[in-house]
């Protein structure tokens, strides 16, 4: 949040600059929102589409039964534990963009870790928990290691984390199409199932599977953790100024390889789900874009871990409605594609509305 | 293995360098000129991507491969414009607009790319330097394309030029110190709107190498961070355009390696060689980092290197 430097601790109207900085965090991601949909429709009036029906699809897709809210949170759940995955290292001063993968990484190592758990006959109990464990481990170290090479090497995190998703994607592909392929999985190389019984099943009530509850209790522990202990605070205080952090004596360099682990181990949560609640095996599949999204997310929850969650529902109600706009209005699957960099684009010019907005600003004293 | 064996891999690896680095080249080259003004471009991923969907629809519809390229690099053009149009609005961050000009330009190419995957457009012919052999593998590895030249040519303009020349020592100028650029009367920026748009041109044109020569068609998956690897190649290449050129061939031989080994009935271990430019990407990025040469001639003004 911009601080608001002010000769006067009061702004207009008796505002203070706490206040002012919470309307527009508010109001400025809004308005960035509403700036890309009227772009978008401009986009669509340009190719002969009607910008109404494409936003009552997305409504109706998105929101407009039990079903596809069912689905729309279906699809936020990733979302909102990979844009945590960017939103945490964001507070410490990183742009970590290789969620990515971490989500490959560690949905691969939840099935692998099953196979073995699977054939010894141990109870889903037992076995579920290892293999979210070893998701979360393996998205961690890999997450990790780009902070590491950040602090202690100096090599760009946003390059190398992108870098390290190919790399994950490549591990992924190499032992799918070798080791360990099922021999059934012809025209779509996968690892072993992990059967029936291995899979996460839905939340009481619904076809959303626990993914989703996995995501909004991590956002909240992670909000309380960012802004209400220690760790979080030197964090925050690590991501104003490093050397001042350095210079308090902080630990800066734990500090920066712990915020990417936690990145990591969300990230790869995310795979966990992915493989035991959706796909029931890892494959080419988990290789959805959710790590991009993700970096959306948070950008537009401005790395705040409670905003992720909102903000993950709408851009999960966007995908879930795609398939609804691809059919009935004869646009290709990549027009949420192109909404969604439209979004981003704008959502970055927005920043530069942060401490500008003419009535918001604080009573100049002096008569400047 | 045996002698003819290595002799085959050596020969399509040195054919592979020649024919996947090209695109790094470009890339690579346009990234250097906007670093060079002090501001880094994440984005061109994007711009490979579109300009490589651009390229394809161009030369499919006008049946002039070279109308394509030229048509890449105007729609890179665009989108570099826009990149430092808005890097020059206070407080936005260039690295995050890199970030999501690397989403809008792909989601943009995939968007309306859709009608071209299927149709086969005219591709760029390649200069078969190779006719003087009777191998028919270094036959197929010496088909050179024209734009491997021109990228080679233009690595030697941009050399001469920013050091030779009164544009070149602007834009050096602007990248080492704004400060200094502003004192001089320079407008920083537009030189680095100029420089942004100009690097966003060459990276269309690397991209509708991708499309109309190798692999030569158009579809989603054609460009897997190249894009992304030559702005870590600027770095390891400390901003020279020439060092760019031999980076480049060097990310192409490791490209290679994997369909090289494949030529000769090798094919353990193939995806793990796909992932061979991406690793030495990063051990070199680890190797230049924090080097005191390469901090001595990285441009001052650039946010990547502090």
């Amino acid at each position: 949040m911009t601080a608001i430097v002010a000769s006067t601790p009061l702004g207009r109207g008796g505002l203070n600059p706490r206040t002012i900085g919470m309307i527009e965090a508010l109001l400025i991601p809004v308005g960035a929102l509403v700036a890309s949909a009227v772009l978008f429709s401009v986009f669509l009036l340009f190719l002969g589409k009607s910008p109404v029906t494409f936003f009552g699809l997305i409504w109706t897709g998105g929101f407009g039964s039990a079903f596809s809210i069912q689905n729309t949170l279906q699809r936020s759940a990733p979302l909102i534990l990979t844009g945590l995955a960017f939103a945490i290292p964001a507070r410490i001063g990183l742009t970590l963009i290789g969620a990515e993968g971490a989500l490959v990484l560690g949905g691969f190592s939840a099935a692998a870790v099953a196979i073995p758990l699977v054939s010894g006959g141990w109870t889903p109990v037992i076995g579920l928990p290892v293999m979210a464990l070893s998701a979360m481990a393996v998205g961690a170290v890999w997450i990790g290691l780009a902070g590491w090479l950040r602090h202690y090497r100096g090599v760009n995190e946003t390059i190398s984390s992108l870098l390290l998703s190919y790399i994950a994607i490549a591990i992924m592909n190499f032992f799918v199409e070798g080791a360990l392929r099922d021999p059934a999985s012809a025209n779509k190389p996968s690892t072993m199932p992990i059967g029936d019984a291995y899979r996460v099943g839905s939340m009481p009530g619904t076809s959303v599977h626990w993914g989703l509850a996995a995501g909004v209790l991590l956002s909240v522990l992670l909000y309380i953790l960012m802004s209400r202990t220690t760790f979080g605070f030197a964090a925050r205080m690590t991501g104003g100024n490093v050397r001042a952090a350095q210079a308090q004596g902080l630990p800066v360099g734990a500090l920066v390889v712990s915020c990417c682990a936690i990145a990591g181990a969300c990230a790869g949560l995310a795979g966990f789900f992915e493989v035991a609640a959706i796909h029931g095996q890892a494959n080419a599949s988990l290789v959805a874009g959710y790590g991009f999204t993700g970096i959306l997310v948070a950008f537009l929850a401005r790395q705040n871990p409670l905003a992720v969650i909102p903000v993950a529902i709408l851009f999960g109600a966007l995908q879930a409605a795609g398939g609804l706009v691809q059919r009935r209005m004869g646009m290709p699957d990549a027009t949420v594609l192109v909404l969604q960099g439209m979004i981003f684009v704008v959502l970055l010019v927005s920043e530069t509305f942060y401490g500008r907005i003419p009535f918001l600003q604080p009573k100049r004293e002096g008569g400047r | 293995m045996s002698q003819s064996d290595i002799f085959i891999v050596l020969i399509a690896m040195i054919g592979g360098a020649i024919r996947v680095s090209t695109p790094f080249m470009f890339v690579a080259l346009g990234e250097c000129v906007t670093e060079k003004s002090g501001r880094i471009n994440l984005g061109l991923e994007g711009n490979l991507v579109l300009g490589a969907m651009v390229a394809y629809a161009g030369s499919y519809t006008t049946g002039s491969p070279w109308i394509g390229v030229l048509m890449a690099g105007f729609s890179g053009l665009v989108l570099g414009a826009m990149h430092g149009y808005i890097c020059k609005l206070p407080k936005v961050n260039d690295i995050a607009v890199g970030i999501a000009f690397m989403s809008f330009g792909t989601g943009l190419a995939f968007f309306f790319g859709k009608p071209y995957i299927q149709p086969t457009a005219p591709r760029l012919e390649a200069i078969p330097l190779g006719g003087w052999s009777s191998d028919p593998s270094i036959a197929q590895a010496l088909q050179v394309n024209p734009l491997f030249f021109v990228g080679i040519v233009l690595a030697l303009f941009l050399w001469w030029a920013l050091a030779n020349t009164r544009w070149g020592l602007i834009v050096r100028m602007t990248g080492d110190s704004a400060a200094s650029a502003r004192a001089m009367g320079v407008s920083v920026d537009l030189v680095r709107l100029l420089a942004t748009a100009a690097g966003g041109f060459l990276a269309g044109v690397g991209g509708a190498f991708l499309s109309l020569f190798y692999p030569g068609s158009w579809n989603e998956g054609l460009s897997s961070g190249q894009g992304l690897m030559a702005v870590a190649l600027v770095i390891f290449a400390r901003w020279d355009p020439l060092r760019c050129v031999l980076a480049a061939l060097l990310f192409g031989a490791a490209g290679a390696i994997g369909p090289a080994l494949q030529s000769i009935g090798v094919s353990q271990g193939y995806y793990f060689f796909n992932a061979a430019p991406y690793i030495l990407t990063l051990f070199i990025m680890i190797a230049s980092a924090r080097s005191k040469s390469a901090a001595r001639e990285a441009p001052g003004e650039l946010s990547i290197v502090k």
